[in-house]
């Protein structure tokens, strides 16, 4: 049996398994210590948009009724979890952290919601996020920032800054996220956890409010590799409801999770991520991060994808087109916000709409959808979004060929530690830039994760290292990330995130 | 390379039927204008001969058996409306006057 921590809010998601199955807590018990320490320190993170106490104890209650019945149970059975609010939730709010969407309660739950609340899994809320999932610092949220736990001057990345800060600040010990450019990696590079962007079609999008629905994935985040492949076997798996939805089953991760075994594997690092632009700290744990997986049996060699070098550009070709396309909905009519134009009798549909898409969305969503319908116009068409498309092409056929080469690749997550709140407000394309090792995955639709590398030297910050593997071969990313969680955290003496700062606790609490 | 004036950005928001004021206007002719030039990239990119692609997964008709399941009922649709009337979205007039 796992010893567990007295403190349960720190326990792993897999430890707090192992005591719930064996009775030895309770989910009740389990989620109340999730929720005590959301009242806390969630003022000062600001990870949650909205928690549900009463639906996670009902929920944790139910869970334990049922195991006391002698019901067998999945194998998260009464850990709770905190959903990332691109999630439909049926009757709790789900904004996507835009103004147009504020006070909407969906109908229905997405059908990773429905899978969550089947394995039993209380959910304490929903997580904070770039507006619309468009930013990689949760600024453009319309409700304000997250902050990153080891610093509360800094970004916890975005757009999933909340289900970051969520899992590093003890406020929920596993989460979901979204990836459609590297919104479940980056998040978990700065924050020192752990989350995957499965293989495109490997979890349903039934539910998922779309930003770019061909590189949108659905994904598992936590504080270990295990947890995440754990969560990863919940949330995986063909959903009729999703076209795009992958018929086969979901890659034995939890298994390579557990056998944790990189011996013989052929191991790819990426020369054109990693070069210039990125920090020295970020590059010093990374290169650590490869000599220990050849300590550990791989086989390291360096692989050239060319065309990456072309990735950022045909993704804000790419991303934009789609979101303006799909944020078309947004039109005051059957959901969300409706605003009045100033100083119209009688405005039209057209204008009212008009006049709520300026209200409701923020500068990063128009500015978006803006570039998308001018990149979708027709006389500009093949110039842009047609050249951006055989860049995709050309991106997927490196992929093709590295792993023809080497059964996965490897990669700093992030070129730099998180940045400053503010520091890259001002500067869309210096906020583009973060995104830049974790883009190419999207495009080729193949799965990658994120797993803490370290703390850079120069600021004692977290980094991150990203793991790549082909479409449907999810299983690799767990296997050397768990083999390279276990060497790393051996040398560390301990998890990184007990080198975080205590956070305050709020005085409402004590006690509680 | 073709850069955007204040016209066509205003042109634009029209056409996605959002409606920027003048700072915002400014603001984003500068903006976008930062961010075509470093998209523009994609030209550069060997794309001769190149098919483009649309989408990770070669899939094409995924269809599902032709039964009949259960839906959302008009009233847990309309509950999220701005205005609703008689089972219906109620919706500003959608013609001009003339």
């Amino acid at each position: 049996m796992t010893d567990l921590p007295t403190d349960l809010t720190r326990a792993t998601a897999a430890g707090l398994a192992d005591a719930l199955a064996s009775g030895a807590i309770s989910s009740v018990e389990v989620t109340q210590a999730h929720l005590d320490r959301i009242v806390a320190v969630d003022g000062q993170v600001h990870s949650y948009l909205h928690v549900d106490g009463a639906g996670a104890l009902a929920q944790a209650r139910s869970v334990d009724d049922r195991r006391r019945a002698g019901e067998t149970l999945g194998a998260l059975a009464g850990v709770p979890i905190a959903v990332k609010d691109v999630m439909t939730t049926k009757g709790l709010p789900t904004t996507c952290g835009s103004r147009i969407l504020e006070g909407w309660v969906p109908p229905y739950d997405a059908t990773v919601v429905t899978k969550l609340r089947q394995a039993g899994l209380p959910i304490l809320g929903k997580t904070n996020m770039d507006e619309f999932a468009m930013g990689s610092s949760t600024e453009h949220s319309a409700y304000g920032p997250s902050h990153n736990p080891w610093d509360l001057d800094r970004i916890p990345g975005g757009s999933g800054g909340g289900s970051s800060s969520v899992l590093a600040s003890f406020q929920a010990p596993l989460a979901t996220g979204t990836d459609t450019g590297g919104s479940i990696r980056q998040p978990a590079a700065v924050t020192a956890t752990v989350g995957t962007k499965p293989t495109y079609g490997g979890v349903s999008r039934y539910g998922l409010v779309a930003l770019a629905s061909s590189l949108d994935q659905a994904g598992p985040c936590g504080r270990t590799v295990l947890d995440t492949a754990l969560l990863h076997a919940v949330m995986g798996g063909h959903d009729p409801m999703d076209s795009t939805s992958i018929d086969a089953p979901v890659p034995p991760v939890v298994e390579a999770a557990r056998a944790a075994d990189v011996r013989g594997m052929r191991i790819g690092v990426v020369k054109e991520l990693g070069g210039e632009g990125y920090q020295p700290g970020v590059r010093a744990r990374f290169d650590e991060s490869v000599a220990l997986l050849q300590e550990l049996g791989a086989e390291v060699v360096e692989v050239s994808c060319p065309n990456f070098e072309y990735a950022l550009a045909a993704y804000y070709l790419i991303l934009p087109s789609e979101a303006s396309s799909n944020l078309a909905k947004f039109d005051a009519m059957r959901y969300g916000m409706r605003v009045q134009p100033d100083g119209v009798d009688a405005p039209s549909a057209e204008q009212v709409m008009a006049a709520t898409r300026d209200a409701g969305f923020g500068p990063e969503v128009k500015r978006r959808i803006i570039l998308g319908t001018y990149a979708l116009s027709s006389g500009y068409y093949d110039a842009y979004y047609g050249s951006a498309q055989k860049v995709r092409a050309l991106i997927a056929q490196d992929f093709a060929s590295a792993y023809d080469k080497v059964d996965v690749l490897v990669s700093p997550t992030a070129p730099t530690t998180a940045f400053k709140l503010g520091d890259k407000l001002e500067d869309p394309m210096a906020m583009y830039l973060n995104d830049i090792a974790t883009i190419p995955a999207n495009l080729a639709g193949v799965p990658g994760m994120s797993i803490p590398s370290g703390l850079a030297d120069e600021d004692g910050l977290p980094a991150g290292i990203q793991i790549l593997a082909p479409a449907t071969k999810d299983e690799r990313l767990y296997s050397v990330g768990a083999a390279l969680e276990a060497a790393l955290v051996d040398r560390w003496g301990g998890p990184i995130l007990d080198r975080a700062p205590e956070l305050g606790v709020a005085a409402a609490a004590k006690g509680a | 390379m073709s850069s955007l004036s204040r016209d066509d950005v205003a042109h634009l928001a029209g056409l996605a039927r959002i409606e920027l004021s003048e700072a915002e206007l400014d603001r984003m002719v500068g903006e976008l204008g930062v961010i075509l030039e470093s998209v523009a990239k994609v030209q550069q990119a060997p794309t001769e001969g190149v098919a483009p692609m649309s989408h990770p997964m070669p899939l094409t008709n995924v269809t599902r058996a032709d039964v009949v399941r259960p839906s959302l009922g008009a009233e847990a649709v309309l509950a999220g409306a701005p205005e609703a009337e008689q089972q219906r979205f109620s919706v500003p007039r959608i013609l001009d006057e003339d």
